[in-house]
């Protein structure tokens, strides 16, 4: 492998239902070597875990099949590795069902690399009395936890990429590692060099979200324009192989990047900009500073670390419980008065059926469903609105209840109200906990096309 | 009075039941007297609502932005949360509504 000077990442997908087309975008005329797919959220991994208890063969990212049908020809082609999170609670699956797609694109002699480890809820289980001492919550849902991941950091996947992966697919990796990883692999970086996996941990934050970094989610027209939304190009990182980063975009796509699209994305999710903790290292972005270099290429300098931390954030899911609601429009005249005429019998009704206020959301769309401290004498007379009512139950029939109510309303309550919806979800909380870095033990399985 | 909304952007984002909050200001004179005014309390008490716990205030004035973490702020979580707005995404937008001395603004 020769020494190379610089590496160009694309962000494929900021989070499990991003767009598709953009990737596609990114493939054909990004340049870049790799495209990383971040499609894991805080409670994923949770409900995959449960699709994987119906059904073995599944528990990836439900999306990854639809993804991998439209890139993995071009990617091939154009000679791109990828990097995802899609694993989700079945890496080892999601590894064959790429491998399927593949074979059957007639895409030969291509390695799909499983990274697995993540799961560490036999370990919680084998050391449950210890882990009980730390965390007295624990004993209370104990029956109720249906999975623990361990965040793991860039080294597995790293170890996959070294072994000539062209897709490597994990299960809960934290996030900017997925970023990590192809540098620490490319440019053979020292894994405890700490300043340099912190400039690498800035390369991944920013570009996690995708289109956040290139004026998606920035539009405050017409204080704040972006130039064609509707074709938001996804982000590139150009890194060198000192850690030096310029972030852009592939050319003719919408969107834009600036030092202001940049510094919302620096500090989204961020708490004290000196302390972002990471698996791999303690990243410092307190003295990170932007500069525009020309049109949608904007620099980066500053970010710094410090020891990577002696334990793993895992985070254990179970089962709390359902939630349910209703919602209903009122219109035209009086409509406010109706609306709360609504809000009051459903409310009446509940408790009556012994569902407690303090468990019962009663609230206007359009008015203080958001703002809560919506003052309604001074909304007047809206032309429409809507009634939300939403409220805990320890069953699934009991939380229906309340959108019944709700729908109930067309014949049993004020005049007029139309548009009736209903929902019942099971509620997945979660428990984060530490553990010892040693706890967790990554291996990677290949999959050969 | 003005508001912030004309001075700043804004962004949240969760983790568990915190919510953080990055104001920045489009032009980085005003970062002083945005500082001076949107002081850690002044948030807390806009959140009164919703908010059950500290709130903190980090400064990047180089960068001419703040950053607020409010904890307890999301009903517990985006996943217990029985409100509209679970991740309280809307929460930056809802910032920018404070009111600001019309002497904020660039001279």
């Amino acid at each position: 492998m020769s020494a190379r000077e610089s590496l160009r990442i694309g962000t494929g997908a900021g989070f499990s239902g991003d767009r598709i087309e953009p990737a596609i975008v990114l493939a054909e005329r990004g340049d870049v070597d790799f495209l990383v797919f971040e499609c894991l959220a805080e409670r994923t991994i949770a409900l995959a875990q449960l699709e994987r208890l119906k059904d073995p063969a599944r528990g990836f990212d439900p999306r990854l099949e639809e993804r991998m049908e439209a890139l993995l020809a071009i990617c091939r082609r154009q000679g791109i590795r990828i990097i995802t999170n899609s694993g989700a609670a079945n890496p080892l699956a999601g590894a064959r069902a790429i491998a399927a797609i593949a074979r059957r694109l007639g895409l030969r002699g291509m390695k799909v690399a499983a990274v697995t480890g993540d799961d560490v809820l036999g370990h919680l289980r084998e050391h449950a009395e210890t882990y009980k001492r730390e965390y007295p919550e624990l004993a209370a849902i104990e029956d109720r936890i249906i999975s623990a991941n361990a965040y793991l950091g860039a080294e597995p996947i790293v170890t996959a990429l070294d072994g000539g992966a062209d897709i490597v697919i994990t299960g809960r990796v934290a996030d900017p590692a997925l970023f990590l990883a192809p540098l620490v692999h490319t440019f053979r970086w020292s894994m405890t060099d700490w300043p340099l996996m912190g400039k690498g941990i800035l390369v991944g934050h920013l570009m996690e979200c995708a289109g956040q970094l290139t004026g998606g989610y920035f539009a405050d027209p017409p204080l704040c324009t972006v130039p064609d939304i509707a074709d938001l190009g996804f982000p590139i990182a150009e890194v060198s192989a000192s850690g030096e980063v310029v972030f852009t975009k592939a050319p003719r796509t919408g969107g834009f990047l600036s030092i202001a699209t940049c510094t919302q994305q620096l500090l989204y999710e961020v708490h004290d900009p000196r302390e972002y903790v990471t698996p791999d290292v303690v990243a410092d972005f307190s003295a990170v500073r932007f500069f525009e270099i020309g049109p949608n290429r904007v620099g980066a300098e500053g970010a710094s670390g410090r020891r990577h931390p002696d334990k793993l954030k895992v985070v254990a899911a179970y089962l709390d419980g359902y939630i349910g609601e209703g919602q209903l429009s009122y219109a035209g005249p009086n409509a406010l008065a109706r609306a709360q005429l609504a809000l009051d019998i459903v409310r009446e009704r509940l408790r009556r059926a012994g569902m407690s206020d303090h468990e019962l959301r009663c609230e206007l769309i359009g008015i203080n469903s958001v703002v809560q401290t919506a003052d309604l004498t001074s909304s007047s007379d809206p032309r429409e609105l809507r009634i939300r009512v939403a409220g805990r139950a320890r069953t699934a029939r009991d939380a229906a209840r309340i959108g019944d109510e709700v729908e109930a309303l067309y014949t049993n309550g004020p005049a007029g109200g139309g548009g009736a919806t209903k929902a019942v979800r099971e509620v997945i909380a979660l428990l984060p906990m530490l553990i010892p870095r040693d706890s967790a033990n990554p291996r990677i399985t290949v999959e050969e096309t | 009075m003005m508001k912030l909304h004309a001075l700043a952007h804004a962004r949240s984002g969760d983790k568990g039941d915190i919510c953080n909050i990055a104001v920045i200001a489009y032009e980085i004179a005003t970062y002083p007297a945005i500082a001076s005014h949107l002081t850690a309390e002044r948030v807390r008490q806009h959140f009164a609502a919703t908010v059950s716990g500290p709130v903190e205030r980090y400064e990047l004035p180089h960068l001419g932005a703040l950053n607020f973490v409010l904890h307890g702020a999301l009903a517990g979580g985006v996943n217990r949360s029985l409100a509209l707005d679970t991740h309280g995404k809307c929460y930056a937008a809802l910032l920018l509504d404070i009111e600001l001395p019309e002497s904020s603004r660039v001279p």
